[in-house]
């Protein structure tokens, strides 16, 4: 949470423009601050409530009527998770990550180039391409689903005679084709917000393209950078239907996969689980939240804390 | 490009065959589409009544939620920060832990919500999302608690912020209250934000899968069963590759269409400042 401090505080709404008489004010704030407690707690309780079951006993789990808060916090429950029977959770994680930091590499390397190409060079149907490009975001990703996999399957069937089905191809390649339409066409506008002055000092300078790329373009647009970074980490982290399709074996899945696994093993009912799998989505959460919380200094800032500073 | 492209001709080819993978795919005209849309698959236009009725109630919902929610965070209250934060939070939850994590509060014996109803006095609360009755509205909740602090919200902000102060103080000096400030000013100057986020919320409306898919599998007896649900068991369950294209491509131009219907009905009330569109 260290990154909610540095944020500045927002000013209250300035005095002069305030009509109405000090007591209305005071019980419109009142109600206002109610209403916002009332929504943090209607935000914040599904969580509450799971991160409490995820610390029960298994007793307690099964106890009826059911009780809010464990009496002890089991947190062993969540080392347990990594050493359950039939269920290779720590191996989804790696998997996950695997997938994840792979294709976010990929993402952020391929969308910059294509950004830069659309940002400062003249070429042939480059404008009629970008149109195309924008036209691909409102298109729904489920029309390509089976020609995708078909060609996943198909083609290196042909090729070199084994499919790419349930390997991690299907999932990271695309990555590295053009990065996704939305990172490129945001790297875009923030290439062409960067000043045509600093290129042409660098070509004086002697400069090559790829370093103007390199030195100028990328160190200045981090901001843009990190906001693509973490749009693809979660987009990737979070991916259920990709890794569904391709994927079939179990020991490949990545946590959106294993994580329905464990959801689906057949429950004894002496031996009740609830418990573990609160502890595991909690464990899937984290490492979005963590991330967000890193970088939203970057990107929140940029969208919406300029605004509350004017 | 051709990342899309390539596979949409692809796909539009195999929308007018009968393909299974294993033997190659035969030429059969329009049989697919006759087959969807006449009545040949008895869960197309229950999929499809489905996934509108979703798209008719969330939409509106989660826009208005998210509005207000921006709203209340664009009042310069203390602690604003820490609330949208707090706000965001469940929208960073990926799909399949939100449904792991509301199929325990949902659960019938055990569940938070039906605890809280018996302590309310409830004497035999429902079973949600195992109730075909309420598995609809209770998948609805869950997915706005997902969806209304998001990226909606954000961007509402971030319009709402966008809005300059002058125009409120000149309204307060002609006389303007409260309301009459939000309904001449703010809504107005909104438009194209809430124009935005309402393409973007029918799009996503109409895709949903991943959360219906793990919390209920479709049933109660199809109660949940969405259009990208049928699609993607008619494709990889059942491995009919030609009649799920031709239902992919019933879905891109519903999407299509939808999209350009509302394009063509902003005209009518958002308002640009200036020349300059989004």
């Amino acid at each position: 949470m260290t990154a909610i401090s540095i944020e500045p505080k927002a000013p209250a709404p300035s005095e002069a423009r305030q009509s109405s008489t000090p007591i209305d004010q005071r019980i419109r704030r009142l109600f206002l601050y109610a209403g916002s407690v009332l929504l943090a707690v209607m935000f914040s309780s599904p969580f509450v409530f799971s991160v409490a079951s995820s610390l029960k006993t298994v007793a307690e789990i099964h106890a009826f009527p059911p009780t809010l808060l464990p009496a002890v916090a089991q947190w062993e429950n969540y080392a347990a998770v990594f050493s359950l029977k039939g269920v290779p959770f720590a191996q989804f994680y790696w998997n996950s990550a695997f997938i994840t930091f792979t294709s976010m590499f990929g993402t952020i390397t391929t969308a910059a180039v294509s950004a830069y190409g659309f940002a400062r060079f003249k070429w042939p149907g480059r404008d009629a391409m970008f149109m195309v490009l924008l036209s691909t975001l409102v298109l729904p990703e489920e029309v390509v689903l089976i020609p995708k996999f078909l060609m996943f399957n198909n083609v290196p069937k042909a090729l070199i005679g084994k499919t790419l089905i349930d390997t991690y191809w299907p999932l990271i390649l695309p990555s590295w084709f053009g990065g996704g339409a939305f990172n490129v066409f945001l790297l875009r506008q923030f290439f062409m917000q960067i000043p045509r002055d600093f290129d042409e000092a660098a070509v004086l300078d002697g400069a090559s393209s790829w370093q103007i790329f390199w030195m100028i373009m990328l160190p200045l647009s981090r901001p843009a950078l990190a906001t693509v970074a973490v749009f693809s980490f979660l987009g990737q982290w979070n991916d259920f239907i990709h890794p569904l399709i391709y994927l079939n074996t179990s020991e490949k899945f990545p946590l959106s996969l294993g994580l329905r696994y464990f959801q689906q093993q057949p429950t004894d009912a002496m031996e009740p689980r609830e418990h573990l799998l609160m502890a595991a989505s909690l464990l899937m959460v984290a490492p979005a939240i963590t991330v967000y919380l890193f970088a939203q200094r970057y990107f929140v800032r940029g969208i919406v804390m300029s605004g509350i500073k004017g | 490009m051709l990342w899309t492209l390539g596979p949409m001709v692809w796909s539009l080819y195999l929308a007018f065959s009968r393909y299974s993978i294993i033997r190659s795919p035969i030429w059969v005209g329009l049989d697919n589409f006759e087959r969807a849309l006449q009545g040949g698959d008895s869960l197309f236009w229950p999929s499809m009544g489905r996934t509108f009725t979703w798209a008719l109630v969330m939409v509106p919902l989660s826009l208005l939620g998210s509005l207000l929610t921006a709203l209340m965070l664009n009042q310069g209250l203390r602690g604003t920060a820490i609330l949208r934060t707090l706000f965001f939070i469940p929208s960073l939850t990926p799909a399949v832990a939100l449904a792991v994590l509301w199929r325990w509060i949902y659960q019938p014996d055990f569940g938070a919500l039906n605890y809280l109803l018996r302590e309310l006095g409830v004497a035999s609360p429902p079973a949600w999302l195992a109730d075909a009755r309420f598995a609809m509205p209770s998948l609805m909740v869950m997915t706005l608690w997902g969806a209304v602090g998001g990226g909606t919200m954000l961007i509402f902000l971030a319009g709402l912020q966008g809005i300059s102060q002058e125009l409120y103080e000149a309204a307060e000096i002609d006389g303007a209250g409260r309301f009459a400030r939000f309904r001449n000013v703010t809504l107005p100057l909104l438009t194209p934000t809430i124009f935005f986020n309402l393409i973007i919320g029918v799009i996503a409306a109409l895709r949903t899968f991943t959360t219906a898919f793990v919390a209920t599998g479709g049933g109660p007896n199809y109660a949940t069963w969405f259009y990208i649900l049928h699609l993607y068991q008619t494709a990889f369950q059942n491995f009919e590759l030609g009649y799920a294209s031709a239902l992919a491509w019933i879905f891109f131009v519903i999407v299509v269409g939808l999209t350009l219907a509302n394009l063509r009905l902003s005209r009518r009330w958002v308002y640009y400042e200036g020349e300059e569109a989004i």
